[in-house]
């Protein structure tokens, strides 16, 4: 029987499958589907400084294997994320990964700050890449110094894993890799939505309130192995891959380009049980292939 | 009441072609079904249609529990919903289900229904639990033509029905909201609840509220998940966004920024 656990950072995962952020919730409206114990971990929906009531109706768009969403990152704030939520969540047999967000540094500061108190939460994702708001978000993931600066910002504050998601929509990947790990990134996760459009040719309007939106889903999944291969190859820190992971194959995928975990995401959409089929698949494969552990098999990809 | 959702493969009993746009497909769970309750909906998995790639909602029209089969009423639109008007008995359609809230008894028997377009869907469903409780609507349904007028024995066994066309062909003519019920001030109707496309149900809220009768509706907001975790579905309420697929479909229409 092969090996699913893998250590990254220092933090020991029961298997490589965790969920994305955006797409799982908290975990809770999942115990119906699953049994959220086989999962390596939860990233839970984006908490930000205050609370967010995100964007106008409509948020989403159907596109060719994929869609688009503007959500622009609703969600009740730290206070009530503290209070209200992490009590809720907190024992689930797995790891409970906070994605963090905001506009300023001063913000990402504070929300790492009280995250960092909560005991049972061993991580946070640090969401600098998000391309639905208007201040802040976009402008992080994209200019090198700036990002550094986030992450370094907290960094001093933030004691535990520190994982930093970055954005696609960038002229060089590998820099902002540079720039984050520069910045005392434990973890690289990526990439998060590609920028994209919609429209209704017959209102000859978009579909999208917020005109533009971010493109998840198969689509999207050629972009993100590259980058997870060319990630893996400029940096010395751990990488989590995620973008348009559907089944157990496209897992491997991304463990064999460089990913020592990989993030589901979109496809939970489709099949809320998808997630546990994919640490099945696998763990499959392993066998099949004779491979003893998983750790084995992390950017094993061969070139020549 | 927390209501069981589950992931199933149900299998094709029948597809009745209602007219050219509109099917019903009848479909059986091999296992039992869960309580299913009048308002809520199914997200159905359309598979070997490479231009879809969601989910596709649908209200459930009816349900047999005898029998474990519930139907959908669908209205083609795209490429998905016209693979599915293609499926004959013997296919498999993986459904998630059933999904959302419900319309909740009212606490009178002055109750209207008011349905428009694909809309009237969960309608039938809520007819039929209504004359269950002893309660028999007055049912206003609004079709374009005469050609897609349809299933009007089926509700004439729960309630009166009032039939409305675009085109006049049948029925009084314009949409719903043009109907002589609402002329003549909404003659005694204590709750009214309404499904259809959304400046219909705005403008029937209106009327109600007008009128100061209760009234629910039925949103049919675009979606993702359908289960609650994508936060695409939301509507402005008095409480901030909810989501149609968890807080709603059914919303008291009071609540709703229009």
């Amino acid at each position: 029987m092969a090996d699913l656990s893998i250590n990254i950072a220092g933090l020991h995962f029961k298997n490589p499958v965790t969920t994305a952020s955006g797409t799982f919730g908290y975990g809770d409206e999942f115990r119906e589907f699953i049994d959220l114990g086989r999962l390596g971990g939860i990233f839970v929906k984006a908490v930000t400084g205050k609370n967010r009531n995100g964007n106008a109706y409509p948020r989403m768009a159907e596109t060719p294997a994929g869609m688009l969403n503007s959500v622009g990152l609703q969600n009740k704030g730290i206070d009530h994320f503290c209070r209200e939520i992490y009590p809720k969540i907190m024992n689930f047999d797995t790891h409970i990964i906070v994605n963090v967000s905001g506009s300023t540094v001063e913000e990402y500061v504070e929300v790492a700050e009280r995250i960092n108190e909560l005991e049972k939460v061993p991580a946070i994702e640090l969401n600098i890449s998000c391309p639905n708001v208007k201040l802040g978000g976009m402008a992080f993931g994209t200019v090198p110094a700036m990002a550094t600066e986030v992450t370094a910002a907290v960094r001093k504050v933030y004691k535990k894993v520190l994982m930093v998601k970055l954005s696609p929509n960038v002229t060089s990947i590998t820099d902002l890799a540079k720039a984050v790990t520069d910045g005392g990134a434990d973890v690289i996760t990526l990439i998060n939505t590609l920028l994209g459009m919609a429209i209704d040719a017959e209102q000859r309007r978009p579909v999208l309130s917020t005109i533009t939106g971010g493109l998840s889903g198969p689509a999207i999944k050629p972009v993100a192995l590259r980058m997870v291969w060319q990630v893996h190859k400029a940096v010395n820190i751990p990488v989590v891959g995620l973008g348009g992971i559907m089944n157990a194959t496209d897992a491997i995928e991304f463990i064999i380009a460089g990913a020592s975990a990989v993030q589901v995401g979109t496809a939970n959409f489709i099949d809320p049980a998808i997630s546990v089929k994919i640490v099945d698949g696998i763990e499959d494969y392993l066998n099949r292939h004779r491979i003893g552990s998983v750790s084995e098999l992390v950017g094993v990809l061969r070139t020549e | 009441m927390e209501i069981k959702k589950v992931v199933r493969d149900l299998q094709v009993v029948h597809s009745i072609r209602l007219n050219q746009r509109h099917f019903i497909l009848d479909l059986q769970s091999p296992d039992t079904l869960p309580l299913i309750l009048p308002g809520q909906f199914a997200q159905v998995l359309v598979a070997d249609s490479p231009s879809t790639f969601l989910r596709r909602p649908f209200s459930i029209h009816s349900v047999d529990y005898s029998r474990n089969s519930f139907r959908l009423l669908i209205q083609i639109r795209g490429e998905g919903t016209r693979h599915l008007s293609e499926l004959t008995e013997g296919d498999l359609l993986n459904i998630i289900f059933p999904l959302g809230n419900s319309f909740s008894l009212p606490a009178t028997k002055e109750v209207l229904l008011v349905g428009g377009g694909a809309g009237v869907a969960p309608l039938l469903f809520f007819a039929q639990l209504l004359s269950q409780n002893h309660i028999h609507p007055t049912i206003l349904l609004g079709f374009r033509t005469k050609e897609e007028v349809s299933e009007i024995e089926e509700y004439s066994k729960y309630g009166k029905v009032l039939i409305t066309t675009d085109d006049g062909t049948e029925g009084e003519k314009g949409m719903v909201i043009n109907h002589s019920v609402f002329r003549s001030g909404l003659p005694g109707f204590k709750k009214i609840y309404s499904c259809g496309p959304a400046a219909m149900m705005k403008a029937v809220a209106g009327i109600a509220r007008e009128h100061n009768t209760d009234c629910e509706v039925s949103l049919e907001n675009t979606m993702a998940c359908g289960f609650g975790v994508c936060l695409c579905c939301i509507t402005p309420t008095d409480k901030g966004n909810e989501r149609v697929c968890v807080e709603g479909p059914v919303f008291n229409a009071g609540r709703i920024t229009w």
